[in-house]
């Protein structure tokens, strides 16, 4: 390549111009206690990535660095190729953040809070459409405080897409949602991905970052100890399947790391009838992500 | 970035939009509606109606204590309200969320400052006319004592205003903040010449109610809205009106710097 073509760009990591948060050795204490303890992370252009972790791990801290409310002590934070701790309004202008809400704007209608904060975006979307998008039209007109905790929810989301953001935080979506409301979330989420928003999420619920993320990131004790698509989490993939099924004598299960053999035998045995009870599982994501979290612990 | 920032409405229409969601609010906040804007209003009729005696040939003290009042509302709605206000805001969070917006601190400020403002206005023009119609008070005809009412209460409102959005910062949670901000307010009420005539408070009391800005504030008042006569009977004889004007200025001064740099987005465990 002409030396004149790579001027401008770094060149020691090829990917690197298509990194949408880049962390390296990232460090912050409180006190004694060190909360974060050199954190590695890299979320790709487009992608959705899930920060998985328990209460105290460092998770809050890490995303909080990355959204520019707290200063670090150490390491290397590129966020959109932007440091964070160096935030201005055109930076906060391409991210999104959906923080945690109790009881804000009281006094103020759905739709004015989002209009509102239209305002402070230079190209924010139509703050109708906004509403229209997070499920809340019907209530576009109701005081913020008369909002169940789910409308709530969304309306931090719209609060947090209405400026059209290229890189998107949120933090614990779904905590206190019903089964139903999560489900629409998900889809939510999932139109923004496809739309090209890159998403760093953070949440308690195994599931829903297997419904949503590409990758996850596992962050104990103030390291991510492993980051891996949810099917491959913890040598999920390559995990022992049990297989269960019923004789007449009673239920029975195996652990086998063949279980399409195992099944072709047990069809052979049961002369091609049907299995009674036949089923074959991996350990959820879970599963292995509790194995985890405990081995570090 | 310029073409970013073009993009964006300019400083002070985000300000008059932000001032105009701040006073929906308050408007639509009951309780802060019934503290600020009628409890002056309560004050003057229960006191008016005890405070009857004669202080100056024709002039009753009701007289001198609804002018106070006066003063005392203009601190209500910049100082108590914000002092109040904001620490509840940084505790639920809103100033956070704001604070990762692209939104310009001014502009937070600015609708602030509207919003004191016209409920400033709204609360003393209503005091205004129970003073007048109920405690014999009567309107200045001169236009250079109504533009004195004008710049006492400016400067009155604004060094209450930066005051409070400063003393915002010194309660730690929003339940804190009434208990830290109201004897403030009732203490200086109390030493500054509004239940109690100021020249019969105890020399020390006078001088410790100098330093703070609700003492000029009544002062200045009483020299729009008092017989020019009564000039006598405060501390140095005259309205010193210059003073007035020096202490708020400084006062103004002195919270801006405040606000400037001891403002707080977050709460401490927020980092």
């Amino acid at each position: 390549m002409p030396a004149i073509l790579s001027a401008g760009f770094d060149i020691v990591d090829p990917m690197s111009s298509e990194a949408a948060i880049e962390v390296v050795g990232l460090r912050k204490a409180y006190g004694d206690h060190q909360a974060v303890a050199g954190v590695d992370l890299r979320v790709d252009k487009g992608e959705v990535f899930a920060l998985l972790g328990p209460n105290g791990a460092g998770k809050t801290t890490t995303v909080e660095i990355l959204e520019g409310y707290r200063r670090r002590d150490a390491g290397e934070v590129s966020v959109l190729g932007v440091d964070p701790a160096k935030a201005d309004a055109a930076w906060r202008a391409r991210i999104g953040i959906v923080l945690q809400s109790t009881n804000q704007f009281d006094n103020l209608r759905v739709g004015e809070v989002v209009r509102l904060f239209a305002g402070y975006y230079p190209d924010a979307e139509d703050p109708a459409v906004v509403v229209e998008r997070v499920g809340l039209t019907a209530k576009a007109g109701a005081a913020v405080h008369t909002l169940s905790g789910g409308q709530r929810r969304r309306l931090d989301v719209a609060l947090g897409i209405i400026g059209r953001p290229e890189l998107l935080f949120l933090d614990e979506p779904t905590t206190g949602f019903d089964p139903q409301a999560r489900r629409e979330f998900w889809g939510l989420v999932r139109n923004l991905a496809a739309a090209g928003t890159t998403i760093l999420l953070t949440t308690h619920y195994l599931d829903e970052a297997e419904e949503l993320a590409d990758r996850v990131g596992v962050i104990t004790a103030g390291q991510v100890v492993e980051v891996a698509t949810p099917a491959e989490l913890g040598g999920r993939s390559q995990a022992a399947a049990t297989v269960s099924w019923v004789e007449p004598d009673g239920p029975r299960s195996a652990q086998t790391d063949t279980p399409t053999a195992f099944v072709r035998q047990l069809v052979s045995r049961f002369g091609g009838a049907e299995i009674p009870g036949l089923s074959v599982t991996r350990p959820t994501l879970e599963e292995i992500y509790l194995k985890m979290i405990g081995e570090e612990r | 970035m310029t073409e970013i920032t073009a993009a964006r409405p300019g400083l002070l229409t985000l300000g008059l939009r932000q001032g105009r969601s701040e006073l929906t609010r308050f408007l639509r906040s009951r309780e802060a509606v019934v503290f600020t804007m009628l409890f002056p209003v309560l004050m003057i009729v229960i006191f008016g109606s005890i405070f009857t005696w004669e202080i100056y040939p024709g002039v009753q003290f009701s007289q001198y204590f609804v002018v106070g009042m006066i003063g005392a509302g203009l601190m209500a709605t910049g100082f108590q309200n914000l002092a109040i206000q904001i620490p509840s805001e940084r505790d639920r969070g809103e100033l956070k969320r704001l604070r990762g917006t692209p939104m310009p601190p001014a502009v937070y400020f600015i609708g602030k400052v509207l919003m004191v403002l016209a409920v400033a206005a709204a609360e003393t023009v209503l005091l205004l006319v129970f003073a007048v119609a109920f405690y014999g008070v009567t309107l200045p005809t001169e236009v250079t004592k109504w533009l004195t009412f004008a710049w006492v209460s400016l400067l009155g409102v604004a060094s209450c205003t930066l005051c409070g959005v400063a003393f915002s910062s010194v309660a730690r949670t929003a339940r804190s903040a009434p208990a830290v901000a109201t004897p403030i307010a009732l203490v200086l009420q109390f030493i500054s010449g509004v239940f109690i005539k100021f020249t019969q408070l105890p020399d020390w009391m006078q001088q410790i109610a100098a330093l703070f800005p609700l003492k000029w504030i009544c002062q200045g008042l009483r020299s729009v809205f008092l017989p020019a006569g009564m000039a006598a009977e405060e501390p140095a004889g005259s309205w010193e009106l210059d003073r007035v004007a020096m202490v708020l200025v400084a006062w103004c001064l002195l919270g801006l710097v405040l606000c400037l740099t001891t403002f707080r987005w977050t709460t401490k465990r927020d980092g």
